[in-house]
């Protein structure tokens, strides 16, 4: 089948077969791997990127499914050479150690803060509760978030992060 | 939250701290490189074939359709590679475990065969297409049972086997262990299960075998916490010569043992490659990982502790039952078949103590101590630290202060247990009491009885343990003949920047940041100037890896020598430059100077200019600062730790919730304290799994009931705790450093707490024991005056 999928801003049309999962298409097909592949039942959110403006597990979602849709990957977190509060939050509380989970943590944690500028600990502890970390016993996650909660008011305060975090 | 005795957390020297890691530049945009991410021109992908069947006789195996499909390259069956010779390899036991299996298959899982085809669909997709004919045997998979004589036997392959048995190994004095028994006032037995459980890290395992047929090198990238090794286990087994294999470890999605050995996936797209002339990868799936690599502990455990009636430890004796599946591919040192379990003896004082542990096969997946266990550390800490609480159940003493009064004491360091094993340095009683603070012990226990008055359940736990980490000196320790020492070169640039070339692996532990700051610390320069190359057998020195929590020990300490190496060539060479002798300077504010004189030195940048000039040297001096060394360790180091944990318990459900976990760990000098914090987090996670959640259990056919994360589960953000760390530092009396290792202290030390929590909240219904793990129906049954059997689901 031939599909048409935004992805970071750029469409890319394919033809894929139509089992072919997300995941596989954005890894193999446009050698995008920043999203990970780590389970086959989604259980462990490696693979999760936004479809529209969701966070999925794209081990669970067929290529052509995406098609005519936007997806956004890791690799489109940063914007404009900047990173995302969220990439730095999770740099300065080590929030990752071996970085499989942390693209699709990251991904979570972007929409979390889009809908919940100021969450809890419980908030975000219940928003990555569907992904799994094998490294971080989830505490420096959690310190992650909110870090790049408390830096992106700062930063709407002086007038800098806020439209960037709505784009 | 964090809380220190001894040395303040937040001071630090020179490039020691909490420095923010190197790694996670590319990790946080998506730009790790990971196995699956690698792709080579005209790479072709490998999918396994697995037995169904835990016990059976292959009749016949046809791929003729496999083959006509249009995309195959190739089916390798292990019949194809008995006429290489390579349709068995050495386990690191001194075993063999089918590579592809030719005669039998002996667990459910077992590789069968190997489709080479041009994308990752087709070669699932031909999977199908090949007919196996199996004659189904009877299988063992209660492990208590396979010595009985009418067991069939699984290892008929090896001549003269006509049982399940693999070994028989005891540690201790036994008569004066009896002795002791004997004359006691008290004994508590207890017989535990240490279920059998899987390190699965989130990457699974895989490789990509590129073969090129012009040069006749053989490179591999592949996820192995050892490349050194692996790549002399290739040229052993496939007969290719060393120098012409390249094995390179790129970003490993967490390893915690489970990518040290060798597995036939592997072999077999080095086969692949060379059948087909092109590279081939091959990455297993979550159900692969889980139900046929390397798993962890499985010890039927019967312990026994001699007691004083007024709470004096004073003998352990302890008979174990080790499931090893039907390959024995434990990694550890060749003397020691149990690893180090009989380090049991754990942080007490008592006179005598005797082990046996029992090996057997069963129909079930090879491997065995890997995850996180310290060489088995993990089992003995564990059966230790459950019957002093059971002691404390009988004696009616609260379990803090039965242990407090059984503790080492500071002055008993350096302290050789009854087993033999020589701990470096302690003072434990400090750590205890800090955790106990830390907690808030006694108001615990009040809040404890008021609930127990409402009917309510609350428990409160406590583990102390001690590893022996950073195999090890070579007398003693080896990994298939190979000692257990570890190299390092350490490059210096004109400019004073430098290249550290190291032979352990990260996995996600940071070593590109921390062994930066070990060489920074010794040299007088910022981290920043020092570049850490690991992961690539042709750009590092040989070592054995990464696992049993030895990097720091040992590759750290390597780390730390060959900088002193780099730093008193610098002498000679800076004395040169301040026209003196080098007796005349000494090292000072991270400088050569002038003894007495802070005008007169050099920094190591200005010497490494000067050694690549035309600045005359001393007769013999070579110039350069370049060096190299292997760290061959005296003796393993010791860490240690004081664990709390505050469990709330349903008594209608039973479901466990952890309220509240404080750990205490001496880890030794720490380098880096947020990557320390960092490592212990991640092990007390390991633990609330092991504890609560997870099991690889079996059916009476042998079929793996744990082959999926929904039903071997891990723990989530939703079941771990806001973890409450604090930290006491006894240094290393003989680590370079000071560092003592801390990868595996809190997996080895949280499920003894978590435990001894749960059943301190049954304690009104009675209970003194059920085994791990603690899920809401296990501990229902237990409540019921039920414990079950949890590692089999046989009616």
């Amino acid at each position: 089948m031939q599909i048409t999928v935004n992805v970071n801003g750029a469409d890319h049309s394919r033809e894929v077969e139509p089992r072919l999962l997300l995941i596989h298409f954005l890894r193999d097909h446009l050698g995008l791997t920043g999203s990970h592949w780590g389970c086959d039942t989604s259980n462990c959110g490696a693979c999760v990127v936004w479809l529209d403006e969701t966070p999925v597990k794209s081990c669970t979602v067929l290529a052509v499914m995406a098609d005519g849709h936007r997806v956004r990957t890791v690799e489109g977190l940063e914007r404009h050479g900047e990173l995302d509060a969220v990439q730095q939050g999770f740099a300065e509380c080590h929030g990752l150690q071996c970085g499989f989970c942390t693209p699709g943590m990251m991904l979570t944690a972007r929409w979390l803060l889009d809908h919940h500028p100021d969450p809890s600990a419980e908030q975000i502890r219940e928003s990555i509760s569907g992904q799994i970390c094998r490294c971080t016993g989830y505490e420096n996650i959690v310190r992650s978030v909110r870090w790049a909660a408390e830096h992106a008011a700062a930063a709407r305060e002086d007038g800098g992060l806020a439209t960037e975090a709505r784009a | 939250m964090t809380a220190a005795a001894g040395l303040p957390s937040d001071r630090m020297d020179g490039a020691y701290g909490p420095v923010r890691r190197k790694e996670d530049a590319r990790f946080i945009r998506g730009q790790g490189l990971f196995v699956d991410d690698i792709q080579r021109p005209g790479m072709l992908y490998g999918a396994v074939l697995r037995s169904p069947l835990a016990h059976a006789r292959i009749v016949s195996i046809d791929t003729a359709a496999a083959l006509a499909h249009p995309r195959v390259r190739a089916v390798i069956t292990g019949q194809a590679l008995q006429h290489r010779e390579l349709a068995w390899m050495p386990t690191l036991s001194q075993d063999v475990q089918a590579v592809l299996a030719t005669d039998k298959v002996r667990f459910q899982g077992q590789e069968v065969a190997f489709v080479v085809a041009e994308d990752s669909y087709s070669a699932r997709d031909a999977l199908e297409l090949i007919i196996v004919e199996y004659e189904p045997l009877p299988a063992v998979i209660d492990a208590r049972k396979a010595l009985d004589p009418a067991a069939p036997v699984i290892r008929d392959d090896l001549a003269g086997r006509l049982d399940n048995h693999i070994f028989d190994w005891q540690a201790g004095d036994q008569a004066a262990t009896d002795a002791v028994f004997a004359a006691a006032d008290v004994v508590v037995t207890q017989d535990m299960l240490y279920p059998r459980s899987h390190p699965a890290p989130l990457e699974t395992c895989g490789i990509v075998a590129d073969m090129d047929r012009v040069s006749g090198k053989l490179t591999v990238w592949s996820t192995t916490q050892a490349p050194h090794v692996h790549r002399t286990l290739y040229a052993l087994v496939a007969g290719l010569p060393e120098h012409k294999i390249r094995v390179i470890s790129p970003d490993i999605g967490g390893g915690f043992g489970n990518k040290v050995p060798i597995y036939p996936g592997y072999l077999c797209a080095v086969v692949g490659s060379i059948l087909t002339g092109r590279p081939v990868k091959w990455v297993e799936d979550r159900s692969e990982n889980l139900m046929s690599t390397s798993f962890a502990r499985d010890y039927h455990m019967h312990g026994e502790l001699a007691a004083s009636s007024d709470g004096r430890i004073l003998g352990l004796r302890a008979r174990v039952l080790a499931d090893h599946g039907a390959f024995n591919g434990s990694a550890q040192p060749t003397k020691f078949p149990a690893g180090f379990f009989h380090i049991f003896t754990g942080s007490y004082d008592l006179r005598a103590a005797h082990c046996t542990v029992t090996g057997v096969y069963t129909n079930k997946a090879p491997g065995g101590v890997a995850y996180s266990c310290s060489f088995r550390i993990t089992e003995a800490v564990y059966l230790v630290e459950r019957l002093v609480d059971v002691l404390a159940y009988e004696l009616g003493m609260d379990a803090a202060e039965l242990r407090m009064k059984n503790l080492l004491r500071p002055e008993q360091f350096p302290y050789t247990c009854p087993t033999g094993w020589e701990y470096d340095s302690g003072d434990y009683p400090r750590a205890l009491q800090l955790a106990m603070d830390m907690a808030g012990y006694p108001q615990l226990r009040r809040e404890q009885a008021e609930k127990r008055a409402r009917g309510e359940h609350m428990g409160i736990g406590i583990s102390f343990f001690t590893e022996g980490v950073g195999a090890g000196p070579r007398r003693h320790m080896d990994i298939l003949g190979l000692g257990m020492a570890d190299g390092a070169d350490l490059r210096v640039h004109p400019t004073g920047k430098v290249v550290l070339a190291i032979s352990c692996q990260t996995q996600g532990q940071g070593h590109e940041t921390t062994f930066a700051q070990i060489v920074a610390q010794e040299l007088g320069m910022s981290s920043d100037d020092v570049e850490v190359v690991h992961g690539d057998t042709d750009r590092t020195p040989f070592g054995l890896g990464t696992y049993g929590s030895r990097s720091t020990p040992v590759s750290g300490a390597a780390a730390a020598m060959v900088a002193r190496k780099v730093r008193e060539r610098a002498r000679i060479v800076g004395a040169a430059l301040l026209e003196v002798g080098p007796a005349d300077l000494e090292w000072e504010n991270g400088r050569w100077q002038v003894r007495g004189d802070r005008d007169q030195a050099k920094t190591i940048a200005e010497i490494a200019m000067a050694a690549h000039s035309s600045l005359e040297l001393p007769d013999g001096v070579e110039g350069h600062l370049d060096a190299s060394t292997v760290y061959n360790p005296p003796n393993l180091t010791y860490p240690f730790g004081a664990y709390i944990c505050v469990t709330d318990v349903d008594a209608g459900t039973g479901e466990v919730k952890i309220r509240r976990f404080i750990a205490v760990d001496d880890c030794g000098v720490r380098i880096n304290p947020m990557i320390v914090e960092g490592q212990i987090h991640g092990g007390l996670a390991d633990g609330v799994g092991m504890a609560l959640m997870q099991v690889m259990a079996f059916d009476a056919d042998g079929n793996c009931l744990g082959g999926s994360f929904m039903d071997y589960l891990m723990p989530t953000s939703m079941e771990c705790p806001s973890w409450e760390l604090g930290q006491t530092v006894t240094p290393s009396p003989h680590h370079p450093i000071g560092a003592k290792g801390v990868g595996e202290s809190a997996t080895v030390g949280s499920p003894p707490a978590i435990v001894n929590s749960v059943l301190d909240a049954l304690r009104p219904f009675g209970v003194r024991h059920a085994d791990m793990p603690l899920t809401p129906a296990n501990v229902w049954c237990a409540i019921q005056g039920h414990p079950v059997r949890t590692d089999l689901a046989i009616p």
